[in-house]
Formats: structure tokens, sequence, C-alpha cells
């Protein structure tokens, strides 16, 4: 389910290609939510960002710590890291329009 | 036996709820023994009426006192500013912490940084939760203010519903949930109606400022399956954490004594069948201004002390020094007493905080201190700081406490007219065992004192009149003299004495004079008696002689005839008994 990021995460490299998105995507297993929530994302991203972006899927249930420190409520939850600034995101990404200005991208 | 098993079957067929205590003072007697357990509990209430530290101190207590860890889930502040707000408590939050008795988990929720993308739920809430109860295996639950979603997200469908879910599975877990949430407008209890998920037990706070004094209140305004008092029960925030009170007021089943307790004024004790007040009992003097409410009070005082017992005097008008200095002119030393420590003083102004401030400090004191009897000079500045029935009520949790800890209580109240009245301002009359009242009496281009015992419950009480002098010597009192014109006291009185003193030595020379006189009347009397004597034996000997001549003379003639008789036997020998019977007949 988990698919980890190909290198350390947030180095100051990253920060540099500005144009390498970095995204978290918090789920919660395979609830309905989560699994849409998923499918919806790797859509988008495909027609968007077509390689030039890194997703990160993080299971909450099982790293129960993270959805501490990452100050979890809602879920699914998608972080994006890079470029700057940081944008939370929830639900499931099914509100394209949405998803594309919180990743500050331009709308369709 | 047969009874009490039945009793116990009873209890088993019914089972009652199951309480977990809060640790909160006098929370616990309101609710019968806690809040719902394995359940949650709404607390509600405006901002800044106390809300996160009744939350607060419940999973603390839970942790240090009955050993049953907590989880605080924190949506208003942080765990830094959390452990700040209470470190004035004694709570240290982050040792608990340490201990793994306490989890503090601060949820932080900007609508800001949040963009909304189709549904979600609340799993991360879920997870963070789950993960804390379980590390800890705690057993108590805070959410502090969970209403602070609403402001975060703004689906409201899917937050209600996530809020029912949330709900049921803290009910789930078996946890025992404090839920916290802002008063709303209206009718509602909370801004977003949490009183419909949460239904068990709901505890409304208040906050409300009365005559530039404010008064925090504590109502349950539901507990299902369970009684609990119903009242608005003021509460206190302070350095012990929350006291609700009152305390014990719930029921009247005080332990009574029959001790007594004397007032130190003999002649008051004698008054009260010759042995004071009643161990554990409340005793109100009230009098006009300046009638010496204080003397007594401090005369009370200073006997306890004398007994080698602690007292604790709560002046609200004069400051220990100034009572001290006062009762120096009629040769009472408190100071030793103060030395000794037998006897403390607590001075303060009554606006220096609220009633109920005012009597949880009263509380701990008389805790702290342990006496065995209390003062309380004046109640009536009470006034000052509450309504009548505030101070009345406050009284009353003030007198229950102190009958449960068996304390002698005396409270001096002062009356404004003159005319006895039947009720004191703070009505308390009718709490008190014992009720002393001191008057004035102007008569005669003066005043005096005078003293009733208006009540005294279960015991003999004189129903007189004392007059109540104070003199350099003490306190003491005199009976009135009841005289034709009515009471006199004072220098009337005096005057009355003297004047019967005159009268006195008059009237006992007047019975000389009479004595005498009788003496007299006597020896005359007894004079004529001797004369009166001689006169009958006079007349007694005269009667007597002339039966004795008569008889002489019946002898003599009875002698005579005989002689005749013997004469003529010799010539006619035949008459002779003829003539015997007929001078017989003749005789």
């Amino acid at each position: 389910m988990t698919e980890q990021p190909q290198q350390p995460p947030a180095s100051i490299d990253d920060l540099e290609t500005g144009d390498l998105y970095r995204l978290r995507l918090f789920v919660t297993g395979a609830t309905p939510n989560s699994t849409r929530a998923i499918s919806n994302l790797k859509e988008l991203c495909e027609t968007h960002l077509a390689n030039k972006y890194e997703l990160e899927i993080v299971d909450v249930y099982q790293q129960p710590l993270i959805a501490i420190s990452e100050q979890l409520i809602a879920l699914p939850m998608l972080v994006k890291l890079s470029p700057l600034p940081q944008r939370r995101l929830i639900g499931d990404m099914s509100d394209t329009g949405k998803v594309l200005r919180g990743l500050g991208l331009p709308a369709m | 036996m047969a009874k009490e098993s039945k009793k116990n079957k009873k209890a088993a067929d019914y089972p009652q709820i199951a309480k977990t205590p809060t640790g909160i003072t006098g929370l616990d007697e309101i609710t019968g023994g806690g809040i719902p357990t394995g359940r949650p509990t709404l607390i509600c209430g405006e901002a800044g009426c106390g809300k996160t530290l009744v939350s607060l101190e419940f999973i603390v207590r839970g942790a240090i006192e009955f050993n049953e860890p907590g989880v605080f889930m924190a949506f208003e502040e942080k765990a830094e500013e959390l452990a700040m707000n209470v470190g004035s408590l004694g709570f240290n939050l982050e040792q608990l912490q340490k201990d793994k008795k306490l989890k503090i988990d601060y949820v932080h929720i900007d609508r800001s940084e949040i963009e909304e993308t189709g549904e979600y739920d609340l799993d991360g809430l879920f997870i963070r939760l789950g993960y804390a109860i379980d590390t800890i295996g705690a057993k108590r639950v805070v959410l502090d203010t969970i209403e602070n979603l609403f402001a975060g997200l703004s689906n409201q469908g899917i937050l209600r519903a996530e809020l029912r879910r949330l709900f049921q599975w803290l009910k789930e877990k078996g946890v025992t949930a404090i839920i916290t949430g802002e008063r709303g407008e209206g009718p509602s209890l909370t801004r977003q109606g949490l009183e419909e998920y949460v239904s068990d037990c709901v505890i409304l706070l208040d906050h409300r400022v009365i005559n530039q004094i404010s008064t925090r209140r504590l109502r349950i305004v539901k507990y299902r399956g369970s009684v609990h008092g119903t009242n608005e029960y003021p509460f206190l925030i302070d350095e012990d954490g929350i006291s609700v009170l009152p305390v014990t007021s719930l029921r009247l089943e005080k332990e009574v004594s029959s001790e007594r307790v004397s007032s130190g004024i003999p002649s008051l004790d004698k008054m009260l069948g010759g042995k004071g007040f009643f161990k554990g009992g409340s005793v109100l003097v009230s009098g006009t201004a300046g009638t010496g409410k204080t003397s007594i009070a401090a005369c009370f005082a200073n006997e306890i002390c004398n007994q080698k017992q602690r007292c604790l005097y709560f002046a609200f008008e004069e400051s220990p020094r100034q009572i001290i200095r006062n009762m120096h002119s009629i040769s009472m030393d408190l100071q030793k007493h103060v030395d000794n420590g037998l006897l403390q003083f607590m001075a303060s102004r009554p606006t220096l905080h609220g009633l109920e401030q005012h009597l949880v400090a009263m509380h701990k004191l008389i805790k702290r201190f342990k006496p065995q009897a209390v003062v309380l000079d004046p109640i009536t500045n009470l006034i000052t700081v509450g309504s009548v029935s505030e101070v009345k009520a406050m009284l009353i949790r003030l007198i229950d406490f102190l009958q449960e800890e068996q304390i002698t209580v005396m409270f001096t109240a002062l009356t404004l007219n003159t005319v006895v009245t039947e009720q004191t301002d703070e009505g308390v009359s009718s709490l008190v065992d014992a009720w002393i009242l001191v008057r004035d009496i102007e008569f005669n281009g003066e005043r005096n004192r005078g003293m009733y015992i208006m009540k005294s419950r279960g015991m003999k009480h004189s129903n007189q009149v004392r007059e109540f002098i104070i003199t350099d010597r003490g306190i003491d009192l005199v009976e009135v003299y009841l005289g034709p014109d009515g009471v006199l006291t004072g220098s009337a009185r005096e005057a009355q004495k003297l004047q019967e003193q005159t009268g006195e030595v008059l009237r006992s020379h007047a019975i000389s004079v009479k004595d005498r006189e009788v003496l007299r009347k006597r020896k005359v009397l007894e004079a004529k008696i001797a004369g009166l004597q001689s006169e009958f034996e006079s007349a007694e000997e005269e009667l007597n002689k002339i039966y004795i001549e008569e008889e002489l003379v019946k002898k003599v003639a009875e002698g005579n005839r005989q002689e005749m008789l013997k004469l003529r036997r010799g010539d006619q020998g035949g008459n002779d008994r003829k003539v015997k019977s007929n001078e017989n007949k003749r005789i």
C-alpha cells in the first residue's frame, strides 16, 4: 500500500527543483474514501503533472504516531510538500477544480 | 436476615448505573458518586466559566487519586499552555505525562490551511484518540472543546455524522469521557447542539457577575438513570482546584452532641440551664450597634481558649489588633491565646471576595486549624456582597459544615432598629440553635443593655430579661429590677435599690414600735385576767360559804330531832314509826 519516496524528503535540492511536486497522501486503509482519493489523485497527477511528481501514500492505521505529529484529523488528506507553500487538502479528491487550485495548478 | 437478602436481591435485579468519581470537591456529592462510567458527559458553559479546568481536574484527579490514566485532547490550548495554566493549581502535567498517567494531545485545525475536496471522515481523530487510549490504558478521556472542529471544517453533515460515530465509539471503548462545549445562543446548551449526541449526563457551568462580584455556578441539567442535586451550586477555582459547594447539605443526617460549651459568662450559662451552649451548635448574638456583641463573642472565644481548645475568629469589621486592644479594656487577654496558638484571627473585609470565596476560605481555614469553636463577627456585613437569600444560603452551608465537624459557632448580627425584631436581617434566626438578643433599654435619660434568650433549642433556658453590664472586670449579667413602674435598669435600678434600703430601715423601726405595743397590750390583758380570776375566786368562796352553812344547819337540826325523838320514846311508843314517816316526808 505504502509507496516510499525514492529520496529522503525535504532536502534543499528538492526545493530548488521548482517544478517537482512532492505530495504525500494520508489514507486509512482501504476505506471507500481512501480508495477513491488514491484513484482520483493518481488520475489527476497523471493528467496534469506527468513525470514531475512524487506521491507518497501513508496508511495512518499502520503509523498512528504520524497522526499526532502531522496533526491529522480529517482523512484522507493530501499534503503538498513542495513547491512551497505547503498546502493541505482533505477529502476524496473528487472535486478536481479544488484539488488543482490547492496544488497551485491552473484550472483546466 | 431474610430481609437483608431480599434487599440485596433487589439491588442485584435492578443494576445501578456505574459512576466514576471525578475527585472534584463537592461534585461527586451532587452527582451521587460521579459521572457515568463508560459514557460521555457534556460540560457546557460560556467562555471563561471553567470548563477546561473542570475537565482537566477530572483527568488529573483520576490519574493521581483513582489510578485511572486519562487522555486530554485539547482543541484550544497547546499542551504547554495547559501545563502552565494548571501549574498554579499544583498539577504537574509534565510529570504525569512522563509517568504515563496522562496524555495530552493538542489538535490543531485551521480552515485557512485546508482545502476540502470531497468526502472525508474524522478517522485521523479516531486513530489519535485510539492510540493515546491504548498506549496508557486510559479510562478517562476529555475532548476540550470539540466544537472547534466546526470552525475548522465546513461540511457540517459529515461532522455531525462523525461526532455521532465518535461518541458511539467512545462508549464501545468503555472510557468515561467529558466533552466540553461552548454555551449556545437561546435555549440550546451548546452552539452545535452537542447535547443531542451526549445525552447521559449534561452539566452546565455559568459565570455571573452580580454587584460587581462574580460567582461561578454549576448545575446538572440531566443525568440519565441517576438521582442528582438539581440546584445551581456555586463553585470556586482557587489554588487547590475546583470546589463545588455545598459540600454536605444534601441531607440532614448530622451527628449531635449533648456535651455543653460554656459561653464564658457564668451568669449567661446559668440562664442556659446552668451549662451553656450545646457543642456543635450554632449561636446567634444579635443586637443594635454598641450593645456589646463583639464583647460577648470575644468572651466566648476567650473561654474556649481557656479550656485549651482552639478557636477561629473571623472578623469582618475590626482588625485583630483592634479587637485585642478593645478586649483588654474589659480585662480579657486575647493576646496570650494568640501567642499560644489557640486563637486565630482571620480578618477580611467582606468585599474582598464573593460569598462563595468567603465560604471556601472559611472551609479551608477550618479544615487546617481544626478549631472547636468558630466566631463570625458580624455576619451582617456579608450582606454587602450578596443578597439576603444568598447570605442565608451561605450560612446554611457553613452551619451544615460546622455541625458535621462538631464545631460550635457563634455569629453576631447587627439589627438596625431598636424594636425587637422577630427576624434578623439575614433571616438566619430560624437556622441557629440558640439566639441571644442584646437590646438597648432607653429609660430615664440613659441607655442600658438588656439581654434576652430568644431561643435555645433542646435545653431549659431562662425567659427573663437580664441587664447586661460591661465592667472593667468583664461581662456580667444582673437581674433587672421589676418594680411597679416596669423594668428598671442601670442607675434607675440602683436608685430603686437605695430607695428600697431606706424603706427597709423605716419598716424595721416601725416593726419594733409595734412589737412594744403588743407587749404592753399583753401585759394589760394579763393584769385584767388576774383581776377577774380573783373576783371569781371570791364569788366562789361566797357561794361555798352559804352551802356549808346550810349543811351545818341541816346537820344540827337533824341532831336536835334525834334528840327529841329519844326524849319522846318513853311516853308514846306505838306512834313513833308513823311520826317518823311523816317527818321523812316533810323533809
